[in-house]
């Protein structure tokens, strides 16, 4: 069987291992997150991401340290993804003093500028101007920097799009644009709100951007096409542009549960439930002997440790004070 | 005494710019036209030829989509100065600049830093119409995290864009077209002037006027004119609206006792608004007279200049106002 147009010789097993230790652990941070909203820890919106892990894991396994990434309003898998703190992240959800933002941005705009994690975004389509720029910049100081914009199929349709896309060709930019289409923008269905005729990736075509459709629950044919498209930014040859397929298996943000009968039917969500992909992975890691049950176990319990950690260290983190509002505004 | 000598104010603003890419690598401009055109009031003149096209950047006229590049490339250890040609436009890159600009620092606990600065133009007088001849200041001045500079010599402009390039956080610096070419010594070397340092650009006993911009040519013309009448007027021209130098207006009102505020944003919620209501609320013991206010009507500005003209504060309504402050009839 192949994942990913490879046969398992050509991935080696440190790498597999690592792409299900970060899906596994966007997985249960999502998890041990929507359980602390629901007993009032966590505070704020709340978008998860699960479904969609292998998307932000294949593609930040393509990258390098330095290189940025910017995210959207349902960003925590893209901030591990690239190597964020569980911790702090968590922390940031429930509005604690030791959170990455120190309680001021919440889940929205969680970052990491140490680890090119130019933050997360409330506003759709809020990171193609920032990618773009810090691609501009990369080029401009001869870094060999990428920068990866990750963005939903709703982020599609604004106008901005267009304008970067044309800049980013125009200037041969190092940027890749990561369309994570799964399948809803906020309660309207994908179908219904973007023409279909054509993929998004037609839009990025338009401006001569190299674009790739993949199953965006397929990590290793993730990864592949991010490869593909880093070398490209890194040799000087421009910007690209890449389609994953994913389906959104929580609603838009948690607390919307009466939405859900509205959009969507039972037996489409159950369907997809058996496509998830961090499931998925697992199975393909068993079936290709890639990894024992045991070392898989070991994956899984290094990630439990760490979600354990990361709770006692909100627990143990204060609520800001008040007398912090005023500091930040201005640097 | 540093050497001095007489330029405009768009020659100010090119030094300024030539300077701060000398001495800063990462001091780079983007913007409509700014580089094979020269700008299109030529202060990049001849900037692309001495910094290279990579440094001055002709853009696609995508307002929203080069200002969100300016800040991604500020977040990333340049020093952008992004041009939007006339503030009307800004309209088209709000979510960059209120929603992205302005906030990284603050949502991110401290981390980004967007040292991005927005060079804009403002203003009516040339029969330009209504979206091409707006002063949005007070638009950007509403939001916490921007600084707000606008320029009414060229010694302030030169040193004011200096500062403005230097500083850390997201700056919108207005120009007004119709002052490009007003002249004004300015120091042959290096000198910067820091944001929310107001300046005495005249010194009087009987009233203070507040004005910004454009308007501090028609509040010393004014005061030129009441002088002659025996009233003294005191300009004060606060130069940066955030961070706003109140010590400086307050001191100058607690000494005159009387303040007319002059800017040249619609009277309604703007400028002119937020200064009387600081001098109400601080300096209210020492006031001779209620606060008064000149602003732009209320209305788009529109292009017949008779029409146009009329919709700007000027020398003849300020003399007036400020007359009625002391009982006298118009």
């Amino acid at each position: 069987m192949m994942q990913g147009g490879l046969s398992v010789m050509e991935l080696d097993k440190p790498l597999l291992r690592e792409m299900y230790y970060r899906m596994r652990r966007i997985r249960r941070f999502e998890e041990t997150a929507e359980e602390l909203y629901k007993r009032g820890t966590v505070v704020g919106l709340l978008h998860l991401y699960i479904g969609e892990e292998a998307v932000a894991t294949g593609v930040c396994l393509a990258l390098r340290d330095d290189d940025y990434i910017t995210s959207t309003h349902r960003g925590h898998g893209h901030l591990l993804a690239k190597g964020g703190d569980a911790k702090r992240l968590l922390a940031e959800l429930c509005g604690r003093l030791d959170g990455y933002c120190h309680g001021k941005g919440g889940s929205m705009h969680a970052a990491d500028l140490s680890l090119g994690i130019l933050g997360a975004n409330g506003v759709v389509g809020g990171g193609f101007g920032i990618a773009t720029g810090a691609a501009l910049s990369a080029k401009m100081r001869r870094s060999g920097q990428v920068a990866v914009c990750f963005f939903g199929d709703g982020a599609a349709n604004q106008g901005i799009f267009m304008e970067v896309l044309n800049m980013a060709a125009i200037w041969k930019l190092p940027v890749i644009y990561v369309c994570e289409n799964n399948g809803f923008g906020q309660y309207t269905r994908y179908e219904e709100a973007t023409v279909t005729e054509l993929p998004i990736g037609a839009r990025a075509a338009a401006f001569g951007l190299p674009t790739a459709q993949v199953d965006g629950n397929d990590v290793i044919a993730v990864y592949q096409a991010a490869v593909q498209a880093v070398e490209r930014a890194r040799a000087g040859q421009g910007a690209s542009f890449i389609e994953a397929r994913t389906y959104r298996l929580r609603g838009h943000h948690m607390g919307d549960v009466g939405f859900a009968r509205r959009y969507r039917t039972k037996e489409e969500l159950e369907e997809h439930m058996q496509q998830e992909p961090v499931g998925r992975f697992r199975r393909w890691l068993l079936e290709h002997q890639v990894l024992s049950e045991a070392e898989i176990q070991e994956v899984e319990a290094q990630v439990e440790a760490e979600l354990q950690a990361a709770i006692e260290f909100v627990n143990r983190s204060p609520i800001p004070d008040v007398s912090t509002i005023t500091e930040h505004v201005y640097a | 005494m540093p050497e001095m000598r007489e330029i405009t104010i768009v020659e100010a603003l090119r030094e300024a710019l030539a300077e701060e890419m000398s001495r800063d690598p990462t001091v780079f401009l983007m913007g409509e036209d700014i580089g094979r055109a020269n700008g299109v009031f030529n202060v990049t003149a001849g900037l692309q030829d001495e910094f290279g096209k990579e440094r001055v950047i002709d853009t696609p006229i995508s307002e929203a989509g080069f200002t969100g590049i300016g800040i991604g490339a500020a977040l990333t250890g340049m020093r952008p100065v992004v041009e939007i040609l006339f503030c009307d436009f800004m309209t088209l890159a709000m979510d960059q600049i209120v929603n992205q600009a302005a906030k990284l620092h603050y949502m991110t606990g401290g981390q980004a830093k967007v040292p991005l600065v927005i060079r804009t133009l403002m203003g009516a007088g040339r029969g330009a119409a209504a979206q091409h001849s707006q002063s949005l200041h007070a638009w950007v001045a509403h939001i916490p995290g921007l600084k707000v500079v606008m320029p009414s010599t060229p010694y302030d402009a030169k040193g004011l864009l200096k500062s403005a390039i230097r500083d850390d956080n997201p700056v919108i610096f207005f120009e007004d077209k119709m002052s490009y070419q007003v002249k004004g010594l300015v120091p042959v070397g290096e000198y910067t002037i820091p944001l929310g340092v107001a300046d005495m650009k005249r010194v009087g006993s009987d009233v203070t006027f507040v004005a910004t911009s454009s308007m501090v040519q028609v509040a010393l013309a004014a005061a030129e004119v009441l002088e002659q009448e025996g009233i003294s007027a005191e300009v004060v021209d606060p130069r940066t609206l955030k961070p706003l130098d109140k010590a400086t207006i307050l001191e100058s009102v607690k000494k005159t006792g009387r303040a007319v505020v002059v800017d040249e944003g619609h009277l309604s919620y703007g400028v002119t608004a937020e200064i009387a209501a600081i001098i109400a609320d601080e300096a209210f013991d020492y006031l001779d007279a209620p606060v008064k206010r000149l602003g732009a009507m209320d209305v788009p500005v529109p292009m017949a200049p008779v029409l146009e003209q009329a919709t700007v504060p000027n020398v003849e309504q300020l003399v007036a106002t400020t007359r009625g402050l002391f009982g006298r009839r118009y």
